[in-house]
């Protein structure tokens, strides 16, 4: 025969479905976010973000390439993704030398010691942030005014919402503000309405499914929502919760990671609903201001557990018959 | 809103290039190579030898067991010899050669091309007929037809699903046979009736087959009990369990039969093929075979006598284009890729789809990033990663309680992972051993 | 100075009473085990390999332990010592097992038999053989993509890159049967190890009629029954088209390798011959003619 075929068993076609494709759908739902940051904190944003990224993708590239000796792919976007939110993550007046801490252990640590891509049991961009938090408790909490505001006051730092809700209500912004993005906070965190925008593109591009984000925002507003309207003060209202701190941000983009989330849809749901109290629980009382990436980090350790828990709705046990 | 199954499902291109062409019949060769192992179970036991003469019609091959159908020469001519010929299994097992000599039928056959739609059969009668004349399923999967209208004692057909889906894609052959020869199919479905004894039929047609929704349903009027369906277009929508949840919302329970929900699903070309054999005396020698491929010049719909070698119908459809890197015997999703083009037409040969070798080849796999889209894809609702997972490490009783054996092999979940990981390989590779430690078990 | 006493003091006593509890709990947990077993299980390679056919080494010396008679029981990677020294502890007598070794019965190298088709499935032999007869003319051959390899938990077999063909090391190989197991077309097999290596197998498993399974591969047995003449021993039998030596029969004299048209014959480690009674080449040579 002078052309030998291919034989491999079927299907014999794909979708066309890459690592890469979904990679990157998620930095284009992240532009919105970005934008916002960039509008709010000006320069600063953008040299945390480009430097973020290029620190996890070099660490990794390094580390790949020269501990493990195996063909690095960086390019299949994850480190990228992990940079820019480990930048999202951080204030923007964050000294350089803790942030390249913060990707190293991110990438080295989290992800890599793990085996990496699709192998690591916790989100590297949580665990970096939460890392830099235990750390450097001091840096990671002050905060610039918004440079929308900074005209006025020129303020260096000031408490972000949530700091206020539990310290001194009555400095909080209004919620049009922070549902917009002019607040103080970490500069990938202030915009709910970017981030909201972002989940529409993932829900329309099929990356994500609905049931981790509304699970954790419904979670979250039922449970202060009933705590409200048994005392209605600023600091149970639904609201300020939703729009406020790392909720958004972490609801969509970093719950939903797909490496640290579980299989199915039940468990999905579990996990959602898990993100929400937990987040809700630390806000309200425990003694950091801010839950959401705690919460995240130890639903990430329940994630194997739940998967072997839920098994997804087999064929033939919905009805049997009729 | 189109009715549809509930669990899992993918849309993947239908490519349907060869669709609206008319079925043409394929000049026979010299020579055709006829399996005796065209059907799932026994293979035949020859009844020709050497040098024996032949005519279109004439038994050659006598079903042992149970479940095993009969095979008749689809030529005339003489028995050149009875030996090992490489058939689209991948190996090599018994078959008749024979020498093509004119074109003689056997008298018993009605060759008209008149509708005969009048039965005086009892349903004992159907069911031998369709048994004598070799009649196996013609979707693919070829079970023996005359098994499957026989429902085991203690179990009672309801209803009867005529499965005209064709949900791979680039395959035209059901679609067009139904275009030519509705009235035909009707007749016949009106016979598997009787032979079930049921009141009802549903004929369930994929939605991007509009003219054959909109014909059969103008036709079936005449037909009581028969009612047309038009399907969403969704794989695996013509998967049996698949179909009868979309029609009749039934789910067959795990590892029973469809004839457990009160359903028996047959293809729309083997109801054709029952109505030649009833009505018409006529033994499967022939089916329609689609030839068809991006870069094939005339994608076509060809009748194809059994036995003749693909190679044959290849050059009727422009022959093997320079950039073939694949051929599948079957459609894109469950075919099967050859070895080489030099083999028979089976019984269950419903289309060749010639693929260029950019797209042939699998791209590099990636580790596993946990994503779940093979689990939401999954139409029996399994977890094909940890399926995959637990067959590569052996852990065959965690597979057998995560259900492996209810893989259909449909593919949607290979067909989905974005890190290409080889999911159904592996899956198909553990049922196969988790069927045989239950089979084990029950010795 | 006292905080450092208490904390020496109270660490002490919890120290002192955690060890009491672990004491007094193994105590009263205690499991009475024949001690023998323990001994056996000392003098097993604890491989764990199951080559003996139980569910690793405690489960063979409790068997050893209980069973009347060591007959029928061996174990295949420890050998003929390990078990002298099992049935010394149990005060028996060992039986006598030869030495074994995995061989592979196929020589289809990419030379003698050439690729008709590529394979792009995932590369396990189980897999490609349960998809077609493989990417060559001969079904019953090696598939090269080394499932032997992965089952083999003692690094014995590895695919010689060269000739896409496994190569078995033999001082690794202790015969455990995994590789015998895992190959989906049957090809390895245990064969006694001989004296000073020396072995003489069929080195095919075709079973297809000469002319077809010569087209395949240049180095089958095609069946011609050259070497069930020639053989003094009545060692080798042909069926289905296939020679197959008993190595309990075979004496090794080396008759039937020489007459073997195609070469399918392997004799291993053997001293080389002094004058060759008929060259092999030319004996091909008249038989393809």
């Amino acid at each position: 025969m002078e052309q030998k075929l291919i034989v491999s068993p079927s299907p014999h076609i794909h979708s066309g479905d890459t690592i890469q494709k979904n990679m990157y759908a998620v930095l284009i739902a992240l532009i919105p976010a970005f934008l916002v940051a960039l509008y709010t904190f000006r320069l600063d944003a953008l040299l945390i973000t480009v430097l973020s990224v290029l620190f996890c993708v070099g660490f990794e590239y390094l580390i790949v390439r020269f501990i493990q000796k195996k063909e690095p792919t960086v390019l299949d976007g994850s480190a990228i993704i992990t940079g820019v939110l480990l930048a999202f993550n951080v204030p923007s007046n964050l000294p350089v030398w803790i942030l390249a801490l913060g990707a190293l252990f991110a990438i080295g640590v989290v992800k890599l010691s793990f085996g990496g891509l699709g192998n690591n049991i916790f989100n590297p961009a949580i665990a970096g942030r939460i890392f830099l938090l235990i750390s450097f408790p001091a840096q990671m909490t002050t905060w610039p005014m918004p440079a929308t505001a900074a005209a006025a006051t020129d303020a260096v730092s000031s408490a972000t919402v949530l700091g206020a809700l539990k310290h001194s209500p009555e400095a909080l912004p209004a919620i049009q503000e922070m549902f917009l993005g002019f607040e103080p906070g970490s500069m990938g965190e202030v915009s709910a309405a970017a981030l909201l925008l972002g989940l529409i593109y993932l829900l329309w591009k099929k990356v994500i499914t609905w049931h981790i984000p509304v699970t954790i925002l419904a979670t979250v507003a039922l449970f202060t929502g009933i705590l409200y309207l048994f005392d209605p003060i600023p600091l149970y209202d639904p609201l300020i919760h939703l729009f406020s701190g790392g909720l958004m941000l972490g609801a969509v983009f970093m719950a939903t990671d797909y490496v640290t989330s579980p299989f199915t849809k039940k468990g999905m749901m579990i996990y959602g609903v898990g993100i929400g109290l937990i987040t809700v629980a630390i806000r309200l009382w425990g003694a950091y201001p801010e839950g959401t990436s705690f919460a995240i980090l130890l639903m990430n350790a329940f994630t194997p557990l739940i998967n072997n828990y839920t098994k997804p709705k087999r064929f033939g046990e919905v009805v049997k018959h009729g | 809103m189109l009715k549809s199954f509930r669990i899992g499902g993918i849309h993947p291109k239908e490519n349907k290039l060869s669709a609206g062409r008319a079925i043409q019949p394929i000049a026979v060769p010299a020579q055709v190579i006829i399996p005796l192992s065209q059907h799932i179970g026994a293979p035949c036991q020859p009844v020709v030898k050497k040098g024996d003469k032949v005519k279109v019609g004439t038994l050659i091959g006598k079903s042992v067991g149970f479940v095993s159908s009969q095979i008749h020469s689809s030529v005339s001519g003489t028995v050149l010899k009875i030996d090992k010929a490489l058939d689209a299994s991948g190996y090599k097992r018994d078959a008749v050669y024979i020498k093509v000599e004119e074109d003689e039928w056997e008298e018993t056959i009605d060759r008209s091309e008149s509708l005969v739609s009048e039965s005086a059969f009892t349903p004992k009668e159907i069911l031998e007929k369709i048994a004598a004349a070799g009649i196996v399923g013609m979707g693919g999967a070829t079970f023996p037809t005359h098994v499957k209208l026989t429902p085991p004692p203690g179990t009672k057909a309801e209803v009867l699903i005529i499965n005209a889906v064709e949900c791979e894609p680039y395959l035209t052959s059901d679609h067009q046979l139904m275009m030519e020869k509705s009235d035909e199919i009707l007749v016949g479905i009106t016979l598997v009736m009787k032979a079930l004894n049921v009141q009802r039929a549903i004929i369930g047609i994929e939605n991007n087959k509009k003219d054959a929704v909109a014909l059969f349903t103008q036709k079936a009027k005449a037909y009581p009990g028969i009612a047309v369906e038009a399907l969403k277009m969704q794989y695996p929508q013509g998967g049996e369990k698949q179909l009868i949840d979309a029609l009749i919302r039934r789910q067959v329970p795990s590892g029973a039969l469809p004839i457990s929900v009160g359903a028996v699903v047959q293809n729309v070309g083997t109801i054709f093929a029952i109505y030649e054999a009833v009505q018409k005396n006529k033994p499967l020698v022939e089916r329609v075979v689609t030839v068809t491929g991006k870069e094939v010049q005339r994608p076509c719909n060809l009748r194809a006598r059994i036995g003749i070698p693909l190679t044959t119908l290849i050059e009727a459809a422009g022959g093997l284009p320079e950039s073939t890197g694949k051929v599948i015997c079957g459609g894109p999703m469950m075919g099967k890729a050859l070895a080489s083009v030099d083999v028979p037409v089976t019984k269950g040969t419903s289309g060749i789809l010639i693929v260029p070798s950019p797209e042939a080849k699998r791209k590099a796999m990636n580790d596993c990033i946990r994503c779940g889209k093979c689990v939401e894809v999954c139409p029996m609702g399994l977890n094909p990663t940890l399926l995959m997972t637990l067959t590569e490490y052996g852990v065959w009783d965690k597979a057998e309680k995560n259900a492996i054996t209810d893989c259909i092999e449909c593919g949607s979940c290979s067909y989905t992972c974005p890190a290409n990981r080889p999911l159904l390989d592996y899956i198909r590779l553990g049922k196969g051993k988790v069927n045989g430690i239950i089979r084990a078990r029950k010795n | 100075m006292s905080v450092i006493l208490t904390a020496i003091a109270t660490l002490g006593a919890i120290g002192a009473g955690s060890a009491g509890i672990l004491y007094l709990v193994s105590q009263k947990f205690k499991i009475e085990e024949d001690p023998r077993i323990q001994d056996v299980l000392d003098t097993l390679p604890g491989a764990n390999c199951g080559g003996c056919g139980f569910p690793g080494c405690a489960a063979f010396a409790a068997t050893c332990v209980k069973a009347e008679t060591l007959e029928g029981l061996n174990c295949p990677v420890g050998g003929q010592p390990t078990m002298d020294k099992v049935a010394f502890i149990l005060g028996q007598t060992a039986s006598k097992t030869a030495k074994k070794v995995a061989v592979v019965r196929c020589s289809g190298s990419c030379d003698e038999r050439p690729r008709l088709n590529l394979y792009d499935g995932s590369s396990k032999c189980s897999i490609a053989a349960a998809l077609y007869g493989g990417d060559t003319g001969c079904s019953f051959g090696c598939l090269g993509l080394g499932d032997c390899v992965e089952a083999c938990t003692f690094d014995a077999i590895h695919i010689n890159p060269a000739t896409r063909l496994p190569e078995v090391v033999e001082d690794k190989c202790t015969a455990c049967g995994a590789c015998v197991k895992a190959c989906p077309k049957d090809i390895i097999e245990l064969r006694k190890q001989g004296p000073k290596s020396r072995r003489i197998y069929v080195s095919c498993v075709n079973k297809e009629k000469g002319g077809v399974a010569r087209k395949a591969c240049n180095v089958t047995c095609i069946g011609c029954g050259k070497c069930q003449q020639v053989c003094p021993f009545d060692a080798i039998t042909i069926e289905n088209n296939l020679a197959y030596i008993d190595d309990d029969k075979c004496r090794l004299c080396r008759k039937c390798v020489a007459v073997c048209p195609t070469h399918a014959i392997i004799e291993l480690n053997f001293p080389p011959r002094k004058e060759t009674p008929q060259s092999p080449k030319e004996e091909e040579a008249t038989i393809t003619a």
